[in-house]
């Protein structure tokens, strides 16, 4: 493997989050904080506890799985997409590099930057809600797990992605409504019988319920099949970015 | 002479049906500068970037120093560098991180005084923490030949290097090129000017239509160059050349007015004065005279002319 090459990719990549440093930083404690005054206090001051668990608290993992998603999803694919807008994709073709450097290198900074973030709301969230982490090394696993995982189905998106449009397309029509309706602020067991079945075929409920559990030891779904979940989901991305390098779609003629 | 890149028969058709390669079979001489000349379309980006892995062949061979760029394609992309024909930059990005970034991509460990050294032969070395936004067109161009060179290649490609530069710049790339050839590196590089090719080349080829129409050196191009041809026009016409002139190799246009004499510029002796006098001594009266050069131009607009009848 061309370490050199990955470690070149991911450098050259932080170097553009270290650039807009103050943007990526203060962005997400504002509207953590914003998501706190709105939801936490101005209306879950009206909600009663949730199996145990304070409504500020509850939603924490939820606002950080929404935003570690999102994130994941804009880095990655921004940074991939960028280079074949401006042209630049022509130095990594002629590279001496695989498809697995190239991805280790852009999604590994994606993901990067997107935990880095996911952290910075965990902090503020810490400074709104008292939070007792039931299993920090599971959060942070899953955390990780999201973070990656959902790097590389923004890398392909980027891939993909013919306009700047194009690029914000899924993020929009496709990840914020699954991520809202897929437990982020409530517990599925507050949603009638038949609407707890549909939400069960929104996988983004299994990732925030795996994530919750870490919190407070509270799950929609079974662990293991949370787990087994986001395990799919990387799988089926790799496959995919596997499949663009081998054949050249939209980035070799 | 030991061949560097040894490209044979090699094919590229594009999805929609087109034909950009037709077979292409060339060899490149190690610390050579080739020249490939041709019109827009004419196949001389597909083929840089075919070699370089930017487009994949439909069939043919490339071999960089015995390596096959399909298998091999680590060693083989090693060995290139590539000035691409637009400028394609990061802008946000340094001096320095972009041509520090290209050198890592290729694997190389990092060398600051290695990168200094080109940056400071290349007249970028006070821009190193500027943007590449900042930077003019001719700098932008240069930052891109500092990447090309970061991994120390020794295959060069510039695909129109001095597309759209001015007269200064274009001499002063002329003079980098020939730099990097004295330090060793092999160069290929395509272009429109033929001046260019003439300036700097060892040897000069020919494309069209996706088709190699010629591959020759210099020197012996430029004494097809030096060829004249001086062009009698007769006050009567005459219906064949007298064979007291046989010995000239004369040609008689078709209206029997004309007699075109071709000698050697470069010859010690060019026989004017002999053919003037047989002119005189035949009782032929002449009315004008005319002589004219053959320039690498004629030569590649007759190739392409043949090319595409």
């Amino acid at each position: 493997m061309n370490l050199t090459a990955v470690k070149a990719i991911y450098i050259f990549e932080m170097a553009r989050f270290f650039r807009t440093l103050t943007q990526s930083f203060i962005s997400p404690v504002i509207s953590t904080a914003l998501y706190f005054v709105v939801f936490g206090s101005a209306i879950g001051s009206r909600i009663q506890e949730v199996d145990g668990v304070s409504y500020g608290a509850f939603i924490v993992p939820g606002l950080i799985m929404l935003s570690i998603m999102t994130q994941g999803i804009s880095n990655a694919s921004f940074g991939i997409y960028f280079p074949k807008f401006i042209g630049t994709i022509y130095e990594l073709l002629a590279a001496p590099i695989n498809f697995l450097e190239i991805v280790v290198g852009y999604v590994g900074a994606a993901a990067t930057k997107s935990l880095f973030i996911g952290l910075v709301i965990l902090a503020t969230a810490g400074l709104f809600v008292d939070l007792n982490i039931q299993h920090p090394i599971a959060m942070l696993a899953f955390m990780v797990l999201t973070c990656t995982s959902f790097a590389l189905f923004g890398f392909i998106i980027g891939i993909w992605a013919k306009s700047f449009e194009q690029l914000q397309l899924i993020p929009l029509l496709v990840l914020t409504p699954l991520v809202f309706l897929g437990g982020s602020f409530y517990s599925i067991s507050m949603l009638p019988p038949v609407w707890q079945t549909v939400t069960l075929f929104n996988p983004v409920v299994y990732l925030i319920s795996g994530f919750r559990w870490a919190f407070f030891g509270l799950a929609d779904v079974p662990v293991g099949l949370s787990l087994l979940a986001i395990a799919g989901f990387t799988g089926i991305c790799l496959v995919a970015v596997w499949w663009i390098f081998k054949t050249g779609w939209r980035i070799r003629s | 002479m030991r061949s560097i890149l040894d490209i044979t028969d090699l094919k590229k058709v594009y999805e929609g049906g087109f034909e950009a390669l037709k077979g292409v079979s060339l060899s490149i001489h190690e610390g050579e500068i080739l020249a490939l000349l041709g019109p827009n379309g004419a196949g001389k980006t597909t083929l840089i970037s075919t070699v370089c892995g930017i487009t994949t062949n439909t069939s043919g061979d490339i071999r960089v120093d015995g390596y096959c760029v399909k298998d091999d394609y680590r060693a083989a992309r090693r060995l290139i560098g590539l000035v691409p024909q637009e400028v394609n930059l990061e802008p946000f990005e340094t001096v320095w991180n972009t041509v520090r970034f290209s050198r890592g991509l290729h694997g190389k460990r990092r060398d600051d005084a290695y990168l200094e050294k080109i940056l400071r032969k290349l007249s970028l070395w006070e821009k190193k923490s500027s943007r590449i936004m900042e930077l003019s067109g001719g700098m932008k161009r240069r930052v891109l030949i500092a990447k090309a060179l970061s991994h120390e290649p020794r295959i060069l490609f510039l695909d129109e290097p001095t597309a759209g530069v001015d007269v200064s710049l274009r001499k002063d790339m002329w003079d980098t090129v020939n730099e990097l050839k004295r330090d060793g590196v092999t160069i290929i590089l395509t272009t429109h000017y033929i001046e260019e090719a003439e300036a700097i080349a060892d040897r000069i080829g020919v494309i069209n239509k996706g088709e190699l129409l010629l591959i020759e050196e210099k020197a012996s191009l430029m004494q097809r160059l030096g060829q004249k041809q001086l062009t009698v026009e007769l006050q009567d016409a005459v219906t064949a050349v007298p064979d007291a002139l046989s010995d000239h190799g004369l040609v008689l246009s078709e209206d029997g007015r004309t007699l075109t004499y071709s000698y050697d510029t470069q010859a010690d002796r060019t026989g004017i004065t002999q053919l003037l006098g047989d002119l005189s001594a035949a009782g032929l009266v002449l009315k004008d005279l005319q002589t004219a050069q053959n320039s690498l131009e004629d030569i590649f607009v007759t190739l392409v002319e043949e090319g595409q009848a």
